[in-house]
């Protein structure tokens, strides 16, 4: 089977066009997606025509008609343009979107809607307004499925497959992934959500990331290698469904845990697989688990200072290191 | 008058009927210990009931949290309905709902408990609609109250740049739980705000069950003709309180002589009245609907008090479509 590179940006792209030829039900909103400052949805609207809808700035509004399309027959795909807008509408997500279904006793009611959000972004001085990491924050709410790729391969697979499930999933992109490259496959493919993957097999330490800072664990763990420690790195993919399975059977191999995240550390996601790993594989450990994660305040809007708050490669090898 | 027809009168009024005694009988299974979220409709039936009866049954309704007329109004059985406030199996949401009522027959497509919520997700009902070229409509009810959310204002600018097949009726009863709107709003007519978002905004006396229906009947031939949204705001009050805690105007901050002004405009009387007047209906006519009314609210309550609660298997289930 053959494969071309392409950026993650257009993996995804590719994977909303493939979708869109087959099925007319689906529609895609959000500010500004004809031309797209993220280059996702770009040029679209001249093969979809109306299917392909800027919104007004209305993060709230879009994201709850998006509710009522997905409950009446249409598969809307929006996008939210920066998670922190997501704040508007985390009443349309959080208590309508993942809630409406069981609210109204189920059966024919659904919502098959998918919010884009490219997520993540600290580091480019976007600062607290446009590059926090909030994909935590909707690990809370029962409803949502939540997915967060890091490869262009990973992308176009999980994208198909959100917009064929029949819940919200929240599906976010990385804004300093969108130019990377990879290799997708000529021939169609789907990726299951709640599916890990490990990325690199090692049997001295298992190292939890996903998204961006995946990329930075990938290179620690290259430079662990050099010092004689074999780092497994475990790529989440979705961080809801979570897969534990994936997670405590590496640990079976290396009794050591480090996460690697942007968000904050209080409730983040790294705390979430340090309370699996500590209800269900507390005897697998033999030391501490260690997380790292942006810093407990507010991310300085500057392409200096944001550097400094969250885990670098280095502090991905400094942690690993402590632990031997 | 004469262009409505005499069996849509009576359907108007015999909602009417039944949703006055199911208020009646909800306030009474409170007073007997159960637990119901009661938003009393009292005083407020004419503007649900009458507004549903200008529906086709393929129309959708986004209701709200004002009492029960849209239900009934859309054909709910009062069984069904009053199952699933006491959280029976039996109920449109299965025990799941409460309060929070929604029924895919009828196109009840849901209650959400968050004020102003269902405002932009009945503007997306629209464009379903008009993406599948359906023809249907969409009714989406708010109180005063919630008209000062920003989501009102995101989902009508949504319904009037799609020309969504939306007609949003907000019921002013002029208080926010114990607030007058004189204190919160901006303006004394509603509908003012409607220029602001490109569509009509009409106001309609909310006791006048005819004028009622007349005004929305207009709104959803317009809605479906695609030219757009309308905004109507029904002039209404609520006889009895917020919900159940003040039924009888806690703490004072309705005047007396405020109650008793809208009193006399009961919504129920005077169409009863004006059907008697227009000889649409006889008396006997009117009573024999209102018996009927009686008989049903009750085997409704027995209906609702036998049927069994879901199991903690079936209400752990859907909070995922599979």
């Amino acid at each position: 089977m053959g494969s071309r590179e392409m950026t993650y940006a257009e993996a995804i792209r590719e994977g909303l066009r493939e979708e869109m030829r087959k099925n007319e039900e689906i529609i895609l909103l959000g500010e500004d997606i004809k031309i797209n400052v993220w280059t996702v949805t770009r040029d679209l609207y001249k093969e979809f025509g109306d299917r392909v809808i800027n919104t007004p700035l209305s993060e709230s509004g879009f994201c709850g008609a998006a509710v009522g399309a997905a409950l009446t027959g249409m598969r809307p795909v929006v996008e939210v343009m920066y998670p922190d807008f997501t704040m508007y509408a985390a009443d349309s997500i959080a208590n309508q979107a993942a809630k409406y279904r069981y609210m109204c006793g189920g059966g024919p009611f659904k919502v098959p809607v998918v919010f884009r959000i490219a997520g993540g972004g600290s580091s480019n001085g976007a600062g607290c307004h446009h590059g926090q990491s909030l994909e935590a924050t909707f690990l809370h709410f029962p409803g949502l499925k939540v997915v967060f790729p890091s490869t262009p391969y990973d992308a176009k697979g999980l994208i198909k497959t959100a917009i064929r499930d029949d819940n919200p999933v929240l599906f976010y992109e990385h804004k300093l992934l969108y130019g990377i490259k990879g290799p997708v496959p000529d021939e169609e493919y789907t990726l299951p959500i709640g599916k890990a993957e490990v990325k690199r097999e090692g049997s001295d330490v298992t190292i939890v990331s996903y998204a961006w800072t995946l990329h930075k664990t990938l290179r620690a763990a290259e430079q662990l290698a050099k010092e004689g420690i074999e780092a497994e790195v475990i790529d989440l993919r979705s961080l809801r469904p979570l897969d534990k399975d994936c997670i405590l059977n590496s640990l079976k191999k290396t009794a050591k845990l480090v996460t690697a995240e942007e968000g904050t550390k209080m409730g983040g996601v790294g705390a979430e697989i340090a309370a699996v790993v500590a209800e269900e594989g507390l005897h697998l450990l033999d030391a501490p688990v260690k997380r790292l994660a942006m810093a407990e305040m507010i991310i300085p809007s500057s392409r200096y200072g944001d550097q400094l708050f969250i885990p670098q490669e280095s502090d991905i090898v400094a942690a690993v290191k402590e632990l031997f | 008058m004469a262009a409505i027809p005499q069996e849509t009168l009576l359907k108007v009024y015999r909602n009417m009927v039944r949703l006055r005694f199911l208020d009646d009988k909800i306030n009474e299974m409170i007073a007997g210990g159960i637990g119901i979220t009661q938003h009393s409709t009292r005083g407020q039936e004419a503007t649900p009931v009458a507004a549903c009866a200008a529906l086709e049954p393929k129309d959708y309704v986004m209701p709200y949290h004002r009492g029960w007329g849209w239900a009934i109004g859309k054909g709910m059985d009062p069984k069904i309905l009053l199952a699933e406030l006491i959280g029976k199996k039996t109920g449109c949401c299965a025990g799941k709902g409460g309060v929070h009522i929604a029924d895919w027959n009828l196109r009840i497509m849901g209650r959400p408990g968050v004020q102003a919520a269902h405002v932009p997700i009945a503007a997306g009902v629209g464009l379903s609609v008009k993406f599948r070229k359906t023809r249907d409509v969409v009714l989406c009810f708010f109180g005063d109250g919630a008209s000062n959310e920003g989501n009102v204002h995101e989902g009508m600018n949504l319904a009037s740049v799609w020309k969504a097949p939306v007609v949003f009726i907000c019921e002013n009863n002029l208080y926010a739980l114990f607030t007058p709107n004189i204190e919160t709003t901006s303006v004394r007519d509603i509908a003012d705000r409607a220029k602001g978002h490109g569509m009509p905004g009409v106001i309609v006396d909310g006791n006048d069950a005819l004028a009622v229906y007349e005004t929305v009947r207009e709104a959803v031939q317009r809605a479906r003709s695609g030219e757009g949204p309308t905004f109507i705001e029904s002039k209404t009050y609520r006889m009895h309180g917020h919900t159940a805690m003040d039924r009888f105007h806690l703490g004072g901050y309705r005047p007396k002589e405020e109650v008793e002004e809208w009193e006399r405009k009961d919504p129920l009387i005077r169409l009863r009245t004006r059907l008697l007047e227009t000889k649409a209906a006889a008396e006997a006519d009117l009573q024999e609907i209102e018996a009927r009314a009686k008989e049903e609210i009750e085997a409704a309550e027995k209906f609702a008090k036998e049927s069994p609660y879901p199991t903690k298997e079936e209400l752990s289930r859907d909070t995922y479509a599979e």
